[in-house]
């Protein structure tokens, strides 16, 4: 994975409330190989109109979107399901941070075991960004955020924040505790005996 | 040190806590369906194997076709998902309760009937809606595709402790009020993300009166109100109904478990980050108006008005919400006029679901094309013993076979857009059950009552005959 630093980019601003899964990645992609693709899924509906065509008044399609790596939106960003191709819309559409308010948590997990920052602020800094104009300046190392002159702070779960600085993945630090796994396995069925259903 | 439910099942499953205060918890069961493919095919790229298939169980449900039973009628990609999920199956030695599996169901619905969620247990699964688990005690909760694969690879997850609120329900259930309006009165009172970070405790003589069904209902919509998972503390109700479950513990060691399980409660003076409260007696048949489980309202209730709403980002979700469900601010709730009813999902399929729908629908017909979904394909023959069926054929509604169906859509059933539709399923968003697709979430008996009405009704008023 690779390792978050710091990014300077331009920002799309949604100002919606409650940007679900649902939204970012419509059920019926899910089926598709991650090796196709996710980006062109990304907020499908919401950024088409009836006729399948690109809305040009969706912040997502606007001139100055192309090439945006930063997503501002309102809370509780990432609620619902917990497909993670909701991530990978986001990820492989190029962006590499959302800033909002709140997030979803199956959410927040899933984009830190892809390298996505989940970027929390309080609702009057979201909403002031929502409001300015330009590029936006993520520091995952000092979670700040820069723009139109302001310095706004953002919290991440520490944990989360070691992992996007390092670009860790969870399954190699895992099977590095493997004999520390089995000894507890082995406790587990003494102390449970009743843990593996019978009739297999 | 005092401790709560939670705490007493999270401790037992401590592998090692890290320097960072991450635990890695060891993982009890884990169920995969046709969409956990990403996660099978990280494990291929790894060229790694399931480390404990006897606690990994797959389950046909999010694509099966619930119309036909027929592999030759089905669409290429849902014939592809469903091969997918087979082989993954085949190839790691997992059980698959399959598509011609007599168990087969519902992954929410299958795990309790098989007697595969226990109390105490962690259980995983790559869908949102695991948290339906916890109704037995159990610490349950969705995963994405990485964490996924990381259980199969490892039978464990790094996690950090969420924090605790405890949801204290207390009083008499009135008449027509059943667990779906308890569930959609707590996410409309703490919001969509309110238990954001949070393990929920249900606790109360409300929730203590609850059938295991009702409990299930309940904790499955844990996850509307944002929270990580949700509980109910196992008691009789719960030893009741694993007692005799096929893939339960029996005799001697379903004894030595229930020992066990008889100290999972919180302790008297165990410690909550926050607490909430309800009071049953005080709640009506509650049905949802927006595009989030949060815009939940009684039934006797008007729609909001964004003009006299004072948060600014408030006003405006309730605007987007009101145009995209064609709704008027202000207007009477009971006025909503609906297309179609969807009885089925996690939520509201089970045997108790279906009882309490054809309760109101007996003798009565239908204004508006409805599906029946059951949870299962066991709880579909049982359905048609009591002659549930019947009931459902007779009023006008198609009775199918079981699968997620047009909860989410993946199998083809969709609410066409613009369509409105009366659903016991648990979320609103939009585009849900279809592109355009407009839900409008509530009981079981509130479903039924809407396809008799043709439009949303107090059920209540239908039961004394005075609905219009």
């Amino acid at each position: 994975m690779t390792p978050f630093t710091a990014i300077a980019s331009a920002a799309v601003r949604l100002p919606l409330s409650n940007v679900d899964t649902d939204q970012l990645l419509p059920a019926r992609f899910m089926s598709q190989p991650r090796s196709d693709g996710y980006g062109d899924f990304l907020l499908h509906d919401l950024s088409r109109d009836d006729d399948g065509n690109l809305r040009p008044d969706f912040a997502l399609n606007a001139p100055e979107a192309k090439g945006a790596q930063v997503l501002v939106a309102r809370r509780n960003f990432g609620g619902g399901s917990s497909r993670e191709g909701a991530v990978y819309a986001l990820v492989d559409h190029g962006f590499r941070c959302v800033i909002a308010p709140s997030f979803g948590d199956i959410f927040s997990n899933n984009a830190a075991n892809n390298g996505l920052l989940t970027a929390q602020a309080a609702e009057d800094d979201v909403e002031f960004l929502l409001a300015a104009e330009g590029d936006v300046t993520v520091d995952l190392r000092d979670c700040t955020i820069h723009a139109a002159s302001q310095r706004i702070a953002f919290e991440i779960n520490p944990v989360k924040r070691e992992k996007l600085l390092n670009g860790w993945e969870d399954v190699d630090l895992t099977l590095s505790r493997k004999t520390m796994i089995d000894a507890f396995s082995d406790r587990d069925m003494h102390r449970r005996p009743w843990l593996v259903p019978a009739q297999r | 040190m005092p401790l709560t439910l939670f705490d007493k099942v999270w401790n037992e499953h401590v592998v090692v806590t890290r320097e960072d205060g991450e635990d890695l918890l060891w993982i009890d069961r884990h169920f995969v369906h046709e969409g956990s493919h990403h996660a099978f095919a990280k494990l291929k790229s790894r060229e790694a194997k399931a480390a404990r298939p006897d606690l990994t169980f797959g389950v046909a449900d999010h694509y099966v076709p619930v119309r036909t039973r027929r592999r030759e009628d089905f669409a290429d990609d849902i014939r592809t998902m469903l091969g997918r999920l087979e082989n993954n199956c085949a190839k790691h030695n997992i059980e698959l309760f399959g598509l011609d599996d007599p168990r087969q169901g519902i992954v929410h619905v299958v795990g309790p009937e098989q007697g595969l969620t226990l109390p105490g247990l962690t259980l995983v699964c790559g869908d949102s809606h695991t948290s339906t688990h916890g109704a037995f005690g159990a610490i349950a909760f969705g995963i994405g595709a990485s964490e996924a694969a990381h259980v199969l690879m490892t039978q464990t997850l790094w996690q950090m402790k969420p924090k605790q609120m405890r949801v204290t329900v207390d009083g008499a259930l009135p008449e027509g009020v059943s667990a779906k309006d308890i569930a959609l009165n707590i996410i409309a009172k703490v919001g969509a993300d309110g238990a954001r970070g949070h393990a929920l405790e249900y606790a109360g003589s409300a929730i203590r009166s609850l059938s295991m069904e009702g409990r299930l209902t309940l904790c499955n919509l844990s996850i509307e109100s944002g929270a990580r998972c949700g509980m109910v503390a196992p008691d009789e109700t719960t030893f009741e109904w694993i007692r005799s479950r096929p893939l339960a513990p029996a005799a001697a060691l379903l004894e030595n478990a229930t020992e066990h399980w008889r100290t999972l409660y919180s302790d008297p003076d165990a410690a909550f980050d926050s607490e909430v409260s309800l009071d049953a007696s005080s709640l009506t048949p509650t049905v949802t108006w927006g595009t989030s489980p949060e815009d939940a309202l009684p039934v006797t209730a008007s729609l909001p008005d964004p003009a006299k709403t004072s948060d600014q980002a408030k006003a405006q979700h309730q605007r987007e919400a009101l145009d995209y469900m064609g709704l008027r601010p202000g207007q009477l709730i009971e006025d909503i006029a609906v297309d179609r009813v969807f009885i089925g999902s996690c939520t509201n399929s089970r045997i108790e679901d279906l009882r309490a729908a054809a309760k109101v629908l007996a003798g009565r017909k239908a204004v508006v094309p409805g599906l029946v979904s059951p949870g299962s394909s066991l709880i579909k023959a049982r359905a048609e013993q009591e002659g549930l069926d019947r009931i459902f054929v007779d009023a006008g509604l198609e009775w199918v076979e079981a699968g997620c169906s047009m909860c989410v859509g993946m199998n083809g059933d969709l609410v066409g857009p613009g369509e409105r539709c009366a659903s016991t399923t648990n979320r609103n968003f939009r585009g849900r059950q279809g592109p355009g697709a407009r839900t409008h979430l509530m009981s079981p008996a509130m479903a039924a009552a809407a396809a008799v009405t043709g439009h949303l009704t107090d059920l209540r008023k239908l039961e004394t005959g005075t609905a219009a």
